[in-house]
Order: C-alpha cells, then structure tokens, then sequence
C-alpha cells in the first residue's frame, strides 16, 4: 500500500511539476541568465559580464527598492490592524454573515484590479464622485486626493484585504475557545488574553497573511500608477520601463533579480516555516 | 467571556461597511459609464445608455472578447486537469516530496506577476514562440494552476482514503478506482475550481500584460485605455466584463439546484 502510495504521489505530481518547471522555473534561469548579459543585447550569445548589476547600483535604484517595501510594510500592518477585528469577528462572533461576508470578498476578487483601482480613481479625482458632489452640495470642493504616496498605500490595503482577511480569520478559528475561557476565569484581562492566548495561537494565520500580503505588495505595480501617477516609482515599474522604453533587457533582468531575490527570500523563509496540512484542515 | 449585543452589533456594522467599501469604486465605474458627455465629471448631469450601444457594435470590443473567452476558457480546463492530479498528489498520497510539492506549488502565487509575465515573454524570445493569445494562455497557468490545486486540495483533505482501499481490496484496478470514486468524490472542488480558475483568467491584466504580443485581451485593453489615450468606453466596457463573470457566477450559484429539482421531478 505505502510503495503505491508513493508511486502515485509521484505521478499525480507530473503534470503540474512539468508545467511549472517549463513555464516557471525556465524562465526563473533565462532572467538569471540575461542578467549578467552585458548591456542592450538581445540574445544570450554573449561574454557574460555584471555591467547591469553595476548599473543597478550606480543609478541609485535603491530608492526605488527602499519605495516599494517600505509602502508594502506600512499597508501590511494597516492591514492587520483593520483586519483583526473583523477576521476575529468571521470565525467568532458572526454566525451566517460570515459567508455573506466571504462570498462578498471573494467576489470582489473576480472584478479586475484595474478596474477597481479605475473606480478609485473616479472616486478621488477632482471633479470626481467625493469631490464633486461636495462642490455641488457645499459649493466648495478641495484639490483632487489622488497623486501622493498615501493613496498608492490606500490602494495596496484596498486591493489585498482579501489576502490578510482570509488567512487571519483561518489562523483565529484554529483559537480553542476552551483556552480563552480558562485564561479570563483565572482572571486575564482582556489585554493579557489578547497577548497570550489570541496573537501566539493565531500565529500560523497571520504569518501567511502577513506574507502574503507584503510580498504581493511588494510587487505590486498598479497602484503607484493608477493611483500614485508616478509619485513615487516603486521597482516592478523599473523593471517595466527597462524592458519598455529602455529596451535593455539586461537592466531589466538584474532589477527583476534583485526584486525576486527580496522576495523569494522572504517567501521562502516564511513559507518553510509554516504546516499547510495543519492550515488546510487535514484530519488525519 | 461572550460578546455584548453592543460588540456584536458594532462588530456587524464594520463588516457591512467593509463590503460596502470593497465595492464603492464599482459604483463610481457603474456612474460613469452611463454619463452622456465625453468628459468625465461628478456630479453626473445627463444620463444616457448610448456607450454601452456603442461598445456592443464595436468590432475592438468583440474581438478582445473572443481572445479573452478563448484564453480563460483552455484555462479553465487545463487547470481543472493539472490541478485535479496536483491535489492528489498536494494532501492524499504520501510520497516522498510531498512537503517540497506543496512549497514549490505556493511559489508562483507569491511571485510579482508583472515580473512573471517579463520572464516569460523572454523564455519565449530564447525558444523562439512568437507571443500571441496562445502565450498568454501559458501565463496565466503558472498562476491559476496552483490555485486550482489548492482549491481542491482542500477538498482532498476531506476525503477518506479508506474507502479507496476498500475498493483496492475488492480488486479494482486503479483506473476504476479513479473513475467510481475519486473523481467523483472531488468533483464539487473541481468545478469550484474550475469557475475561479476562468474568472481569475478573465479579470487578469498583469500576466496578460507582455505575454499577448500582438493580440489583447479586455482587461488588459482596459489598463492601456486608463494609462494613456481616455476612451469614454473605459467605464462601459468594464462595467460590460464584470457584468459577464456576475452572470457566470449566477448561473454556477443557480445550476446546482436547478439540477437537483429536475431531478426530483419523475421522469415521465
């Protein structure tokens, strides 16, 4: 029984290794590869050198870097915070709206991000829902609220809600109410239950939401240029415009290096840390 | 220690107003693609349906429409095949890489999917495939795929292996035991699976965004349309791509239970 368990195991997992090592890995190797390309080349029948890695470093795209995880960080713990209540809520405290709730969120996520961020725009912009509406109301209305680095962190908690709501409210469920209780009948306060109990027992729960949302986050590049218009340019926009404008694959390929390196790193560590089985409910 | 009615109230009040602030900016598309002038401002003077008579004769709009039904569609089924395999092998069987499986699986979901999609559109350079819809379609599988995979792994989670070996014991071949118990047993992941695997692909900009070469699909139409060169047709056309997955989801929320009263009814 165990060899075929094994046998199978392996066979069932073909197909998907096989798209993913074609289509994901591969392509992982060609950046890698074009990376240390020397600059403006095309093809990969080159002496390799890390000219572009120089240049990474000498046009100061730190900054970008710097731009993009420290927003990814600031909408990650706002996240947590505005999420908290409402995923403690969902496992807890609601009893059938918490499937309105989650059939609500989910799908808002079928609606394509451009177009949600499309709607904030119209929402924000001058002469838009908010403010033209005041102006018409009030008589006066303010400049637009869009261009600046808070609405690009408004858009990032907007668009991956879903990503820390979900996870926190599945770490939160997996709370034994048992333990809860006995900590309040031994006379925990509420900020010593909250502390002790709820934040280490939820903690499978808010490391992959946390992770989820920061490394997507992170890469995210819709939202600096919907809503942030080229306030700030965060990296996957650089690796965009390297490949676009700049055509110079190299350069694009060692920013997208240094971008995957962050990220995979993070990704990684937090990944390895935590027990799918044990999240996705397995019973045995 | 039990929640007040006042903590339970306050509480009710916040998700609703989270819905409500999921779903705001769709209002403001909704307003706009009904304004009768040409540029755009709220309040909205004059309403008036003459986009949308516009977007449904225009020869862009059908064509971006036919490229992102075909995507979406070979999406769905390709990863309702690879991702019913990848479950099994994700929470059923234990094998010896099962635990490096399910990591390398999370993996792409994680990754930027601009990035992804540059990546590809060089892996494709190097091998020489001219991009076009088919590209895309590959793209968006490294995406979809694996979150097919964990819809219905969980679904397999839930699954009793015992009743597979009972079947083994009564002498069932493996692909009868496929065919009378597994898939049936996850075909309500699979099909879950499957509706998110063609309303993630059709709503897709990013991965679509340098994989499509010449051809476009909708949202990715939409994104060009927002960055540069307005079209009054933005709002119209979005409204139009979001009507369709609504009415998908509709009819994937409605079918089970029209199924089942048929059922029920005697067949004469």
């Amino acid at each position: 029984m165990e060899r075929l368990d094994r046998r199978l195991g392996a066979l069932c997992a073909t197909p998907m290794l096989l798209l993913l090592g074609l289509t994901f890995l591969a392509p992982l190797v060609v950046v890698a590869a074009f990376s240390i390309m020397p600059e403006k080349v095309f093809d990969l029948w080159h002496q390799p050198d890390f000219s572009a890695y120089v240049e990474v470093i000498r046009q100061g795209y730190w900054t970008s870097v710097a731009w993009a995880l420290g927003m990814a960080l600031v909408a990650t713990v706002i996240l947590f915070l505005i999420c908290w209540p409402l995923a403690y809520a969902m496992a807890k405290v609601y009893r059938r709206f918490t499937l309105v709730l989650t059939i609500g969120v989910v799908l808002s996520l079928f609606v394509s991000e451009n177009i949600r961020l499309f709607g904030w725009v119209l929402t924000l912009m001058k002469g838009g829902l908010i403010e033209g509406h005041l102006r018409a109301w009030f008589g006066t209305g303010f400049d637009g609220l869009l261009y600046n680095v808070p609405v690009i962190i408004f858009g990032l908690v907007y668009v991956y809600l879903p990503f820390m709501l979900f996870p926190l409210a599945q770490g939160i469920a997996m709370i034994p109410d048992d333990a809860r209780q006995a900590a309040y009948d031994l006379g925990a306060s509420r900020r010593r239950v909250l502390w002790e109990i709820d934040l280490p027992l939820a903690a499978p729960g808010i490391v992959v939401g946390g992770l989820l949302t920061f490394v997507l986050a992170a890469g995210a590049i819709a939202e600096s240029k919907l809503l942030g218009g080229q306030a700030v340019i965060v990296i996957a926009d650089d690796v965009e415009t390297a490949f676009t404008y700049g055509q110079n694959w190299p350069l694009g390929s060692a920013l997208a290096m240094v971008l995957i390196a962050i990220i995979g790193s993070i990704a990684i560590v937090g990944v390895s840390r935590i027990d799918l089985d044990a999240i996705m409910g397995r019973r045995r | 220690m039990n929640p007040t009615r006042l903590t339970r109230a306050g509480l009710l009040a916040y998700g609703i107003l989270t819905l409500a602030f999921l779903y705001l900016p769709l209002v403001a598309v909704g307003f706009a693609s009904v304004s009768k002038s040409r540029y755009l401002s709220f309040p909205i003077r004059r309403y008036d349906t003459g986009w949308y008579a516009e977007a449904l004769a225009s020869d862009t709009v059908r064509d971006l429409l036919l490229i992102s039904l075909k995507v979406a569609g070979i999406v769905t089924v390709v990863s309702m095949v690879v991702g019913f395999f990848g479950a099994l092998a994700f929470a059923r069987y234990h094998w010896r890489f099962r635990g490096l499986f399910q990591k390398l699986i999370l993996l792409p979901i994680f990754f930027p999917q601009t990035v992804l999609g540059l990546a590809l559109l060089m892996w494709f350079n190097a091998v020489d495939i001219v991009p076009s819809w088919h590209t895309a379609v590959v793209a968006h599988l490294v995406w979809i795929s694996p979150i097919a995979t964990l819809i219905i792994a969980i679904r397999a989670y839930s699954f009793d292996p015992t009743l597979e070996e009972a079947a083994r014991d009564m002498g069932c071949s493996t692909l009868q035991i496929l065919r009378e118990i597994t898939i049936p047993l996850l075909m309500p992941g699979v099909v879950s699976a499957g509706l998110f695997a063609f309303l993630l692909s059709w709503g897709n900009f990013p991965l679509s965004l340098f994989t499509t070469g010449a051809d476009s699909t909708l949202p990715e139409w939409l994104y060009a349309k927002m960055v540069s060169g307005y079209s009054p047709l933005v709002p119209t056309v979005g409204i139009l791509t979001v009507a369709g997955s609504a009415a998908l989801l509709a009819v994937a929320l409605i079918a089970p239970s029209i199924v089942r009263m048929w059922r029920r009814t005697p067949q004469a």
